[in-house]
């Protein structure tokens, strides 16, 4: 008998019982469709996250005011002001493997341009804060030096801000007031995106540090020489330990905090903390998919369980089959394609039903839909591997039979 | 002369029943030429139908040597037995054994797949054995859409679709009227005058009497082994 001929007596089987068929593939279908939806969102979530950190810019490091104390009373993160401009130029100086290190300072601000306005945030920065931040521009220029030096009123806008403000138009040259001070701006930032938290990274507004210190912070905690936040962009991925232990020490140094004293800034090594999210991520995603291949397992002796059913059910059949010349191996071959054969089509909807999810959640969830391949290949091979292995049992027990008595089987 | 279609030497075929043995077949020696008609005919324990396992290589003797066709089966395992009845033997059962869920052209095609036939010519010998039961117009049909005696021919069908030298039949009119039954018995006639060697295991006189000889049972041996005149045809149609 050729194996062609054993595939499509197996399929009239199968299509015989076509309800049975399909309630035997329903457990392959929802484990295969669990083990690729999980593998892709938590993949999606993985790459989501991968971005967000590209979007704040690769190795970079920042320092923010510690929170204050009095009595035991916190005032939390930011409540006390406590770096300097000349703490970051401290930092560029003695730090080792520092590329750039920039300051900035951040406030929300009402933005009004001609008949429309918008809210958001707005970030002084020193020189430096483009390249710590890999921002990189889509139209007109970033601000210079000499704007830093001058404290001019430019500014660079994120692409959510130049579309609110400025809607089918080119913004570059335009005016806009910042809390009523007019500002040119001078470029737009490439887009880049919402973060895997859902915050949108183009919502944003870039003006020289200076001129942010004269004409939006005025007296309040970010005034004089006092900045929000420094940060830092570590000249390779190896050093960010090394540099986030010496800037601690340094800072430490320079604001005379004694052995046990609590910092009173804190240091984020952003890479670190997405790193172990990401991570995070992957060990939920592993014990999800264990989870789902349970599921597989479960469908697997609901094959072995029909099978069985089946065998005893085509008795008759399987001695008339052996009556006209079928071997022990046909018989034996008909009820593994038949096992496999369910298996791998419940296991292929499986994979289709587990890509819709995926891309349904992954668009809820503004991730970008990502199928790995070999989640795929995994479960369907994993179906494959349950089709045989729990459809060999009742497959060898149908190829034993004697014909005689299955003959006779009622 | 050719050599006989069937021909055992001292067959025999004992059961484990529990703690002691049932010597179901004992010591037969039977010689059946080619283009016999047999009828084996015994009450129930007779050893008729261990006999007919034995001579449709759907069992193994426990001592004697059966050659079926020229083809000594006596050492053969189970899948040589299965290529001997696919090849050589050709059988038609009291319930038919119709697959339900099979047309009557796929029901008799099956024997063929285990043949490793082809689909086109699997499709023009089927349809020619049911040519030859009458049947080309329900070729399409379901068993359930066929009358009995319609499905015991689909059966006679799938026998003769591989041509073997030997039909072999147990009660084939078991299940059937008595009209229908001679209706069946003539077929076998027909196909017996064209050749083919049939022997059919029953209980019924009326059903034997349409063969050329009779092996009568009793006991696991053979009681009596008469030719007889034939029932004519003109007699029962």
């Amino acid at each position: 008998m050729n194996i062609m001929d054993s595939i499509i007596v197996a399929l009239q089987a199968l299509r015989a019982n076509l309800l049975r068929s399909i309630l035997t593939m329903l457990g392959i279908i929802i484990g295969v469709a669990a083990v690729v939806a999980m593998i892709a969102i938590g993949r999606g979530a993985e790459t989501s996250i991968t971005s967000f950190i590209q979007g704040l810019g690769s190795n970079v490091i920042s320092v923010s005011p510690g929170s204050s104390r009095f009595g035991g009373v916190s005032g939390g993160a930011g409540s006390r002001p406590t770096l300097t401009l000349a703490d970051a130029q401290a930092i560029r100086d003695e730090v080792n493997h520092v590329d750039v290190v920039a300051a900035s300072s951040q406030t929300m601000a009402q933005l009004i341009a001609g008949p429309m306005n918008w809210r958001s945030t707005v970030t002084g920065g020193s020189s430096g804060i483009f390249e710590a931040r890999e921002w990189e521009l889509a139209a007109g220029r970033l601000f210079s030096e000499a704007d830093q030096r001058g404290a001019t009123k430019v500014a660079v806008i994120g692409m959510t801000v130049a579309e609110n403000l400025f809607p089918g138009q080119n913004p570059v040259g335009k005016m806009m007031r910042v809390n009523r001070v007019p500002f040119r701006i001078v470029g737009v930032f490439a887009e880049k995106g919402s973060t895997a938290f859902g915050s949108d990274q183009d919502d944003v507004v870039y003006i020289p540090l200076s001129t942010a210190k004269q004409r939006l912070l005025g007296h309040g905690r970010l005034s004089g020489n006092r900045v929000g936040t420094i940060t830092i962009k570590v000249s390779d991925a190896e050093w960010m330990d090394y540099v986030e232990n010496e800037t601690r020490y340094l800072l430490r140094l320079r604001h005379k905090l004694a052995d046990g004293e609590e910092d009173d800034f804190i240091i984020r090594n952003l890479a670190q903390i997405l790193k172990t999210s990401a991570e995070t991520t992957r060990v939920l995603t592993l014990f999800l998919s264990a989870v789902a291949g349970v599921s597989l397992l479960v469908g697997g002796i609901g094959i072995m369980n029909i099978m069985l059913v089946s065998v005893t059910e085509r008795t008759r059949e399987i001695g008339l089959r052996m009556a006209v010349g079928a071997r022990s191996r046909d018989i034996l071959n008909q009820f593994l394609i038949e096992a496999l054969a369910l298996s791998l089509l419940g296991g292929a909807i499986g994979i289709v039903l587990g890509a819709l999810i995926s891309t349904t959640v992954a668009g809820l969830a503004g991730w970008p839909s990502v199928i790995p391949l070999q989640a795929v290949i995994l479960a369907f091979s994993f179906a494959a591997f349950i089709g045989i292995f729990f459809g060999l049992f009742p497959a060898q027990r149908a190829s034993r039979l004697d014909p005689i008595e299955a003959l006779r089987h009622e | 002369m050719t050599q006989p279609a069937i021909e055992t030497h001292h067959l025999s075929r004992d059961y484990q029943l529990g703690s002691h043995i049932v010597h179901a077949l004992k010591d037969v020696s039977i010689k059946v030429a080619k283009g016999e008609f047999v009828a084996v005919i015994g009450p129930s324990g007779s050893g008729k139908t261990t006999l007919m396992n034995l001579l449709g290589c759907l069992d193994s003797p426990t001592a004697g040597r059966y050659i079926c066709d020229g083809i000594d089966t006596s050492h053969m395992d189970r899948d040589d037995l299965a290529k001997v009845r696919n090849q050589h033997i050709g059988f038609v059962f009291q319930s038919f054994n119709l697959l339900p869920r099979m047309t009557a052209l796929e029901n008799v095609e099956m024997p063929l797949i285990y043949a490793s036939i082809s689909a086109d010519e699997r499709h023009r010998r089927a349809m020619d054995a049911l040519a030859k039961v009458g049947l080309e117009d329900r070729v399409s049909h379901l068993p359930t859409q066929l009358s009995g005696g319609q499905q015991q021919r689909v059966a006679i069908a799938r026998a003769l679709v591989n041509d073997p030298a030997i039909l072999f039949a147990d009660e084939p009119t078991g299940a059937l009227d008595t009209k229908t039954s001679y209706e069946i018995m003539q077929l076998f006639q027909k196909l017996n005058d064209q050749g083919r060697t049939i022997i059919i295991v029953t209980h019924e006189a009326e059903i034997a009497a349409y063969a050329k000889r009779i092996l009568t049972f009793r006991d696991g041996v053979i009681e009596s082994d008469v030719a007889q005149n034939v029932k004519s045809k003109e007699q029962s149609a």
